[in-house]
């Protein structure tokens, strides 16, 4: 006979593990948009297809451990940070798999090409972007450890340094988006209209999954403010 | 007088076995939530804490649990009011037992989180009040014991956060914890065993017949503390660490250090545990014998005899033997995410409130004790999430309790009083 103890009950699970985990899926996610920027420049349409797949079957699966997650994040629990700020990091995080999803699905289906001219600009801004991504994952690594000296001190700082540097990634980035917009405006009589459009609105939208990235870090800021 | 003298075998053989099995259910149940911290914490492996729990919830019976033992005795009925029917306090005293026994064999059959202290209280003022009359209980002396279960929470909630925020700001917030751990626990250690020691000498030791002044308990517990760092100071020595550990979780190899000072507060809360809790199995043993052994003579001042503290802690250690080993790694796995600086910050946070409880002869609930100093230790934000609704679950098996106690000793004491009268 398996017993409840009131010791026992009383440790809810973390969230802090479950989180990280989710932000972990994340980030495997915007990963891919390396690879899949790399086969729409080569013109790759196979392998394009297989990256969005890849991405796709991420976001659910990072879907699936955001729902499992504000799942176990009842009411009553008494968390050293407010179970609002918890769920709004996690709905931030998703957005970061939704917008890398949304971008692959434009770019996959239609079968965008993208000019030599903005190739190398648009692969530096995709780096820089899972830069950022990778940032904020790092900060949410450190979750466990503010909750171990008690979201005080030296661990603190740190962490503000961490998310300093999550900014000035972010700035880079929105720097590349506006060169990558100039190079694109000298070219953008010569081709046709509606795939300019689109390839306007994919690049705006990479540069929006760094920013959001950066969201996740100044989430977490409102974290450490007392 | 004369039904006690020609049934004296069978009464106090009832009150061995009924004691016995509440000693067995405290064993079975109750150590798991006392050991349940330094299972969960990592800190000791369960077969560690099984072994610790048999030696030390008997040292804490036999050392330190005469106090409570009185109040649960003679504290709680004026047993002067009794006047020519001492066998009324003898059947009062097995009742209680039996119902309070039945009560936690009850209620763990359905994870209620019930005290075996506020089954026997209520057991026994049940019967007082009804079997005897109103005025026999002592009401004052109630009033202080339920004051107490619920000051001991919030004391050990606030010895809880105390220790815990001192362990931050000496240990954790540092340039280099690691070090800073070596440095400081070794005075922890000095502090569980300055604490024990001197609550024992104080107040425990009196009822095995030992009786010093207080200056020389004093350097007792002082040169106990100080063995009892240095030990664990040559074990922080020998442990082993490794960079690769702190590359994953900043902090692993500070808590290594934590782990070997929650092994001490581990050994503090069995016998701190077996100081309070029981008391609440031998008390009414120690009262039944008393009466009978000297024939009805209820008033008489002697100790505890040193046996019934024995059978206490031996029925403490048969339900750890027999079932208490698979509650504590049931309990102990549930709590995976408490680190050892925590569990030791709760820990001794509940064992220091116990023991001077104790000391005081106050029966209080180590459990409920323990679930304060987790709340204490969760309000310097250092635990990942805790489940409040526990604390209300806690209020309701008080209100359940008290009567159901109360109701089945009354039954019982009529029983027995039909049965022998």
């Amino acid at each position: 006979m398996v017993r409840s103890s009131p010791i026992s009950n009383l440790f809810a699970g973390s969230p802090v593990k479950p989180l990280q985990k989710h932000m972990g899926k994340i980030h495997d996610c915007v990963k891919l948009l390396n690879p899949f920027f790399k086969a729409v420049i080569a013109k790759d349409h196979d392998k394009v297809a297989d990256v969005y797949q890849e991405i796709y079957n991420l976001e659910v699966e990072a879907d699936n451990l955001k729902h499992e997650l504000r799942i176990h994040l009842p009411n009553s629990l008494f968390m050293p940070m407010p179970r609002e700020r918890i769920l709004d990091i996690v709905t931030v995080q998703d957005q970061l798999a939704n917008k890398v999803k949304h971008l692959a699905g434009v770019a996959h289906c239609r079968k965008m090409e993208i000019p030599d001219e903005v190739a190398e600009l648009l692969t530096a801004l995709v780096e820089h972007t899972i830069a950022a991504s990778h940032q904020a994952k790092k900060i949410i690594n450190e979750l466990d450890e503010l909750v171990e000296v008690g979201f005080r001190g030296r661990e603190v700082s740190s962490v503000e340094e961490m998310i300093n540097e999550l900014d000035k990634i972010e700035v880079e980035a929105d720097k590349l988006e506006s060169q990558i917009n100039n190079a694109m405006f000298a070219i953008e009589s010569g081709m046709n209209p509606v795939d300019v459009i689109f390839i306007y609105r994919v690049i705006h939208e990479v540069g929006e999954v760094a920013d959001i990235a950066q969201r996740v870090g100044s989430r977490l800021e409102l974290l450490l403010a007392r | 007088m004369e039904i006690l003298v020609a049934n004296s075998t069978i009464l106090i053989g009832m009150a061995v076995v009924f004691g016995l099995f509440m000693a067995w259910g405290i064993g079975a149940n109750d150590v798991a939530n006392a050991m349940g911290t330094s299972v969960g914490s990592g800190a000791l492996t369960f077969k560690q804490a099984v072994i610790i729990a048999a030696i030390f919830e008997c040292a804490g019976a036999v050392l330190a649990g005469g106090e409570v033992t009185a109040t649960i005795r003679k504290g709680i009925i004026d047993v002067s009011s009794l006047g020519t029917t001492p066998e009324l306090l003898v059947y009062g005293m097995l009742a209680s037992l039996l119902a309070a026994g039945i009560w936690l064999l009850l209620a763990t059959r359905m994870g209620w989180p019930v005290s075996t202290t506020h089954s026997i209280v209520g057991a026994i003022v049940g019967f007082g009040a009804v079997g005897i009359g109103m005025e026999a209980v002592q009401w004052v002396k109630v009033g202080t014991i339920a004051m107490s279960w619920v000051t001991s929470p919030l004391m050990a909630g606030a010895i809880g956060f105390a220790l815990f925020r001192s362990i931050q700001k000496l240990i954790i917030d540092t340039e280099d914890p690691l070090e800073k751990a070596k440095k400081y626990v070794p005075y922890y250690i000095f502090m569980v065993g300055f604490i024990m020691a001197m609550v024992t000498l104080l107040k425990g030791l009196k009822h095995v017949g030992v009786k010093l002044p207080f200056d020389e308990n004093l350097i007792y517990a002082t040169i106990i503390g100080v063995i009892v760092a240095l030990i664990g100071t040559v074990m922080i020595k020998r442990l082993k660490f490794t960079a690769k550990a702190d590359k994953k979780f900043h902090y692993a190899n500070m808590e290594k250090i934590f782990g070997v000072l929650m092994i001490f507060t581990a050994i503090a809360m069995a016998f701190a545990h077996g100081s309070n809790d029981v008391a609440n199995a031998i008390g009414p043993v120690a009262a039944v014998y008393g009466i009978v052994s000297s024939a009805g003579e209820i008033a008489s001042k002697s100790a505890t005899p040193v046996w019934i503290l024995v059978l206490g802690g031996g029925g403490i250690v048969l339900g750890l033997a027999t079932y208490g080993h698979k509650v504590i790694a049931t309990v102990g796995s549930g709590i995976s995410e408490l680190t050892p600086s925590r569990g030791f910050a709760a820990t001794l946070a509940a064992a220091t409130t116990v023991v001077v409880a104790s000391g005081t002869g106050l029966p209080i609930s180590t459990t409920h004790t323990l679930v304060g100093a987790v709340i204490g230790v969760g309000l310097a934000r250092g635990i990942g999430a805790l489940n409040t609704g526990v604390i209300g679950k806690i209020f309701l098996s008080w209100v359940v309790t008290l009567p159901a106690g109360a109701i089945l000793s009354i039954l019982f004491f009529f029983f027995f009083k039909g049965f022998f009268g």
